[in-house]
């Protein structure tokens, strides 16, 4: 029953909206008050024990969650209009613009014990930080051999084409938005990301929508290593799946954030606004960072590991979400990747 | 006095007043300033901002493209967490960015930068536009570059400059408050010292006013001088009058007194006998009326300026005594004086004290019957009391606080000739020397006992 039922809400959703859905899933509150409604970009494998939690504070709200890709996220709030009561997304440039563009709703936050760079206009509040990292396969990698930094990885990418040929996994950054965003941060970052994709494309790359699917594909040996991946998520599936090792790049890691905001078209705002206020002591519930594998922000880490990159908020993750822009790098990238 | 206005009040007000205005015109001024400055940094931000991005416009392949610089727009988040919105036109068509931002009224200058504040998507934006010639020259388009953002962080800055300026107007304010009150108190401080120095004077001191005078205060103190100058000498000729006026009453009655009697003994008809002897009473009521209207009028005079020699009572007393004795002796009324074996000092005036005591004793004298006592008794120490004591026939339950009145008499002394000046002579005598005259009736034999008590 309850599988039919999924499929059916699966499929209205589909129907009801152009964006694509992944999944869905309601949580009905024990003495249900008021439902509200999340879209979240976050997997509920991965987001579930945060809902409960939330739920346990508030037994009165249901939850209703629909997961979707950065892209289709954005595309569903800001070209359709959909409804929803709290959107909560890994691609930060995309909710910047969001914000930027009048999609969101200000809230001051009751209490927060969160740096100040943590919430943008009152009206973006960052929870989480989780670096990109690369991904090796144990099947292809002897330890000592694991490449540290880019440099290193693109050196080793043209010692033997023939070994990496079609082994190699990343984000199809047209599709996935938080592909796009750590690719542009890569490109301002470092001249070695062109160099990268350049040695990707000439090793015929397979370009993927999502971080869990390379690194199913990593641990089980079908890619060699993957570039760009959520570090969260790696962590999270090796707890239980062996066959991977997580790098963290020693030149730099970008480290994004994943970001909440209340859209303009929400209904239950006292929900988002708690559901907020839950996110934002997020880094005081140790037990729920363990059950996700989501790191909460701290910012002493960036001070101890100069490598990490804070990806910040402000009008300059604007700029690549120009139309020009995007074109541009757009053509640059698949030039690079797509050489076939 | 009731006083009509405060000079210290109105300088205090004025002063302040002024400060007030000062003030808020020193918040409006800083505010206008500060927030103009803020304004300037923002219109340059975004005249950089569109400038880099009119930089980076470039012709490929015929058409106009622009590589956005991260900076252009990541410039304008260093020092708020404004909005942002750009539009980039070529020959009025959007290249890139939010092509529903508006225009600017008239295409700018190339090299100058058109300033507008227009409210886009709900909230008030500031917009920067610059334009620049793109494309080949021959057929060059223009392309024009909009930068905008809110003002949120504008608001914020001058939120808190106007808070600054406002507490510093305010506490400049508090200050030039406690500045005017003392700036008021200073300024009247020569008129506060003046009024001490006045004050301080004795009561017959005249002497025209030789303190140092500020410059405004010259005309005041000199009228002053003046009128002071013809006080005393309207006080010397009232004092001389006086001196005269009682001279010239008593010497003729006196004379006339003594004529009578001479020919009182001379007549020999019992009727005529009787008719100067009701003469001579009537002289004797005069010269007494006029003795006691003098003395009341000296009692007025001397007491604006009460001398203060130290004086012994027992020789007033005695002195007194001696002066009526013999008129007490017609009457075969004996007074006896009990007085203490120690001086009784007072400060005073002894010829008041006299007047006074005469006139209690006198009345004693007269209201007492025929071969009566009258006890003079005084006593020293803390409060020194003078008491005479008649067997007379007392005030009749009179009030005591009326028969001081002057020209007032007792309800029960229609017989008996009087202007009833006596007790208020002494009345105000005791008063004057910070005393009192105590009346009530004799305990023991009926009649009167009245007190001077310093």
């Amino acid at each position: 029953m309850r599988i039919i039922g999924f499929l059916i809400a699966v499929l209205m959703a589909g129907a009801a909206h152009g964006f694509e859905v992944e999944d869905h899933r309601h949580y009905p509150a024990q003495d249900e008050q008021t439902v509200l409604r999340v879209i979240s970009t976050a997997d509920l494998g991965v987001f579930e024990p945060v809902l409960l939690a939330f739920q346990t504070a508030h037994p009165d709200i249901s939850i209703d969650y629909t997961v979707t890709g950065t892209s289709d996220l954005m595309a569903a709030i800001y070209d359709e209009g959909a409804s929803f009561d709290v959107a909560i997304s890994s691609a930060m440039d995309l909710q910047t613009k969001l914000a930027n563009d009048g999609y969101a709703v200000r809230y001051e936050p009751t209490a927060i014990d969160l740096p100040e760079w943590a919430n943008w206009r009152d009206q973006l509040f960052a929870f989480t930080q989780e670096p990109a990292v690369l991904v090796v396969s144990d099947a292809f990698f002897a330890l000592d051999e694991t490449p540290r930094n880019r440099d290193e990885l693109i050196a080793l990418l043209r010692e033997s084409p023939q070994r990496f040929d079609g082994k190699i996994g990343t984000y199809d950054v047209r599709r996935s938005g938080f592909g796009y965003l750590m690719a542009t941060q890569d490109s301002r970052n470092s001249e070695a990301f062109w160099r990268l994709m350049e040695v990707m494309g000439r090793l015929n790359a397979r370009l993927y929508c999502c971080s869990s699917d390379m690194i199913r594909d990593v641990a089980e040996g079908r890619l060699a290593l993957a570039y760009n991946v959520l570090g969260s998520y790696a962590a999270a599936q090796a707890a239980d799946t062996p066959g991977f090792q997580i790098v963290e790049m020693s030149d730099f890691t970008n480290v994004m954030s994943r970001t909440a905001l209340i859209p303009a078209t929400v209904q239950n705002e006292q929900g988002a606004q708690a559901m907020i206020d839950f996110l934002l002591a997020y880094n005081q519930r140790p037990d729920l960072i363990d059950a996700t594998g989501l790191p909460a922000i701290d910012s002493a880490l960036f001070q101890s590991n100069t490598a990490l990159r804070p990806i910040r908020f402000g009008p300059g993750l604007l700029v690549f979400l120009d139309q020009l822009k995007r074109a541009s790098f757009l053509k640059n990238w698949e030039s690079s990747l797509e050489q076939r | 006095m009731k006083p009509h206005g405060s000079i210290r009040r109105r300088l205090f007000f004025q002063l302040a007043g002024v400060a007030a205005i000062l003030s808020l015109v020193f918040i409006l001024v800083v505010r206008g300033v500060a927030e103009r400055a803020a304004e300037g940094t923002q219109d340059d931000i975004l005249t950089a901002s569109a400038t880099a991005i009119a930089d980076s416009l470039r012709s490929e392949g015929g058409g106009v493209t622009l590589d956005l610089p991260y900076s252009a727009l990541s410039m304008l988040g260093t020092i708020n967490q404004d909005r942002v919105f750009y539009h980039v036109s070529v020959a009025g068509q959007t290249l890139t960015g939010y092509s529903d931002l508006p225009l600017p009224t008239a295409v700018p200058l190339v090299g100058a930068r058109q300033l507008e504040t227009l409210t886009y998507r709900g909230e008030e934006v500031r917009a920067v536009s610059v334009s620049r010639r793109v494309g080949p020259a021959i057929n060059a388009a223009t392309a024009v570059i909009t930068v905008a953002q809110t003002r949120l962080g504008l608001e914020a800055i001058s939120r808190q400059i106007t808070l600054t300026a406002t507490g510093v107007g305010l506490a400049f304010l508090l200050l030039a408050t406690a500045l005017s009150l003392w700036a008021a108190n200073s300024a009247l401080a020569p008129i506060s010292r003046m009024t001490g120095s006045m004050t301080r004077r004795g009561p017959g001191d005249l002497r025209p006013v030789r303190a140092q005078t500020p410059e405004e205060l010259v005309p005041l103190v000199e009228a002053l001088n003046s009128f002071m100058g013809r006080l005393r000498a309207s006080l010397s000729r009232t004092e001389d009058f006086i001196t005269e006026a009682a001279h010239r009453v008593r010497t003729p009655l006196a004379t006339v007194r003594a004529k009578a009697e001479i020919t009182h003994r001379k007549l020999n008809k019992p009727e005529h006998k009787q008719a100067i002897r009701e003469m001579i009473r009537a002289i004797d009521e005069s010269s007494r009326s006029a003795g006691q209207m003098l003395d009341h009028a000296m009692v007025t005079f001397r007491a604006d300026s009460l001398a203060r020699d130290v004086l012994d009572l027992r020789a007033l007393v005695n002195e007194t005594c001696d002066r009526l004795d013999p008129t007490a002796e017609l009457k075969d009324i004996a007074v006896d004086r009990h007085l203490p074996d120690q001086p009784v000092t007072i400060q005073g005036d002894g010829i008041l004290l006299q007047a006074a005591m005469q006139n209690i004793l006198d009345n004693a004298i007269k209201y007492s019957p025929a071969e009566s006592d009258i006890t003079v008794r005084l006593t020293g120490g803390d409060t020194i009391r003078l008491s005479i004591t008649d067997q007379g026939r007392g005030f009749g339950g009179a009030d005591p606080a009326s028969v001081t009145k002057r020209y007032t008499r007792g309800s029960n002394v229609g017989d008996v000739v009087g202007s009833g000046l006596g007790l208020t002579i002494a009345d105000e005598v005791a008063r004057v020397h910070g005393g009192r005259l105590e009346i009530s009736e004799n305990t023991d034999g009926g009649g009167a006992c009245v007190s001077l008590v310093f």
